[in-house]
């Protein structure tokens, strides 16, 4: 066998050696030493991001086809990688707690594993490794929602997360020995492909596809296989529900849309568009209308956090150009929703609340906190200076470019719902600027570490939309991976 | 004797069957855990089956059941030590008594 493949996959060995690092001082460090480790593993994941962001693609297919790290995978592990460092930030101070001091270097480890898997499942081009990502995105997950120990919210949280993802592996698992069997012996992408588009449109296809969609749905959380989601967010860290929510998410839709895009396009009007018709349709409905009566904050994102898969998942229905700005809009999506979360946990580690009413008058004593906290929301919301405003509207005129009806009557769907969505958004605002009577939370003053965090979140909100370097990134990334096509 | 590949796929749909009817209906957390080995085994089974009966003279089906059974081991363990740890809180492993977050 030849070693010198293995020089291919450089993101992975990036990710990997980190791990052992942190591992290792980790481990052989001693006691008057754990402070360091905080700090030691964020400058290090810094340079770690750097480095991919600054690495070219090797563009090189290896292990016979099955991973490729081409430009588009890069730049999904390179917006990921932000992603992790801005959970790395907001989790310092929760790490320094007295309960999580002799386990936070665990908290790392586990972070970094599932990176490492998600970018298998980002870069993998063959199912075999796709499950083998999927499994090392999702096992060391439901350990990291388990962390909070002491309480018991964290372990029941835990205990939803496992069954319903091992549940979920299941079912995709079984749409996976469907398709096998159609596939001519082959979990190669390419020869699925092939086999896809010389057959005939068999019962077991549908079958095999619907399982698939059902698989992935649950680590997406599409509705109907949501019902996870808004318990695990509440009882999981707040640390751990903003990675949840973002890191991983993405990475699923990235190999959501290569998988469905690249391996079933060929059948993709005769037989999947619908089922991802109706399934983003009632993604972005649900998740809006359950957002509107949520009470605590933890429920409400992940309510609005079903929302917005639903339209990252529209990406998925407009071929190549859709992938560029499916990649923009997760992009996006994590600086505006890890500003949210940024506010949430720093409130929530000085005072314990996370209800929208202790919400109320917070300009009044932190009204930095409320300055990014309106700012998330707009974002989420799509209000127009933003860059939420910018990758909706990319989003949608990816998916309106093919010109086709139903299409069209899709993005008028989103589109209400992001009115709808403008109502619940705006409600945070309200109880944080307009509410009368006395704030409910103290004065208090954030870490520095939450200050970086919250700055790199204001400044992407705030300038990516308008700066159009991460979209056009985005976009030559896709046209020099796979080339556009409408 | 000749069996044709019906007579295997057979148990392999009862077992996905019986694996969802149990997830869906059982109470206990460990019952649950077995009817999800349950759909496991299935979809492992699946693929023996078509390889053996559709591409005899390939190995990747095989090949990747014996990753899919190192997984699911992998998924049982953690699991396990999660229930394990909500037994040690509530004193039972009864999925009903798992509603404390509910609105």
């Amino acid at each position: 066998m030849d070693y010198s493949q293995f020089g291919a996959m450089l993101p992975e060995l990036i990710i990997l050696g980190l791990f052992f690092v942190v591992f290792l001082a980790d481990t052989f460090s001693k006691e008057g030493e754990k402070k360091w480790l905080t700090p030691f593993t964020t400058i290090l994941f810094l340079l770690s991001t750097v480095a991919i962001w600054l690495i070219p693609a090797s563009g090189e297919t290896i292990f016979g086809g099955m991973y490729v790290d081409d430009t588009a995978c890069k730049a999904m592990k390179a917006i990921l990688n932000i992603g992790v460092f801005i959970v790395f930030l907001q989790a310092a101070e929760w790490t320094e707690s007295d309960e999580m001091i002799v386990r936070k270097g665990e908290f790392y480890e586990l972070i970094l594993v599932t990176l490492f898997g998600m970018y298998l499942m980002i870069s993998a081009r063959h199912f075999l490794i796709f499950i083998i990502g999927l499994e090392s995105a999702s096992l060391p997950l439901a350990a990291l929602v388990a962390f909070n120990k002491k309480h018991y919210e964290s372990h029941e949280a835990a205990i939803k997360y496992i069954l319903t993802a091992v549940f979920s592996s299941a079912i995709l698992m079984a749409g996976l020995s469907y398709i096998y069997a159609l596939s001519g012996g082959s979990l190669y992408f390419a020869d699925i492909a092939k086999a896809v588009t010389e057959g005939t449109r068999s019962g077991l296809l549908i079958v095999g596809l619907a399982f698939l969609i059902a698989g992935i749905g649950f680590k997406l959380s599409l509705v109907p296989f949501h019902l996870w989601t808004a318990d695990v967010y509440q009882g999981a860290p707040t640390a751990v529900t903003s990675y949840l929510s973002v890191v991983s998410k993405g990475a699923a839709a990235y190999a959501f849309f290569i998988i469905f895009v690249q391996v079933f396009g060929a059948v993709f009007s005769d037989l999947w568009e619908w089922m991802m018709y109706a399934v983003i349709i009632l993604t972005i409905t649900v998740g809006n209308l359950f957002a509107m009566r949520q009470k605590n904050m933890k429920r409400f994102m992940a309510f609005s956090s079903i929302s917005q898969a639903g339209y990252i998942m529209l990406g998925v229905m407009a071929g190549n150009l859709g992938l560029a700005s499916m990649m923009f809009y997760i992009f996006v999506y994590i600086v505006s929703n890890l500003g949210a979360f940024a506010v949430i946990a720093a409130i929530e580690s000085k005072t314990g609340k996370v209800g929208m009413d202790d919400y109320d008058g917070l300009h009044k004593t932190n009204p930095w906190l409320s300055f990014v906290m309106t700012l998330a929301m707009f974002s989420l919301a799509g209000i127009p200076p933003f860059a939420g405003f910018f990758s909706k509207i990319l989003i949608f005129t990816s998916v309106t470019a093919s010109n086709s009806m139903a299409l069209y009557m899709l993005v008028l769907v989103a589109l209400i719902n992001t009115i709808i969505s403008l109502y619940y958004y705006l409600l945070v605002v309200k109880a944080i600027w307009i509410k009368p009577g006395e704030a409910k939370i103290e004065r208090f003053d954030s870490t520095r570490c939450e200050r970086v965090g919250l700055v790199i979140c204001v400044l992407g909100i705030v300038f990516f939309g308008l700066v159009p370097y991460i979209y056009d990134y985005c976009y030559e990334a896709v046209k020099t991976a796979y080339g556009i096509l409408i | 004797m000749d069996l044709s590949m019906l007579w295997y796929l057979v148990p392999s749909v009862i077992m996905f069957t019986a694996g969802v009817f149990g997830f869906v209906t059982r109470k206990n957390m460990i019952a649950m855990l077995i009817s999800l080995e349950l759909i496991l085994n299935s979809a492992d089974l699946n693929f023996v089956i078509f390889n053996r009966f559709l591409f005899p003279g390939q190995m990747e089906g095989m090949i990747f059941t014996l990753f899919a059974i190192a997984i699911a081991a992998a998924e049982t363990a953690v699991a396990i030590a999660i229930i394990i740890n909500i037994y040690r809180s509530i004193g039972n492993t009864d999925i009903n008594s798992a509603k404390e977050m509910r609105h």
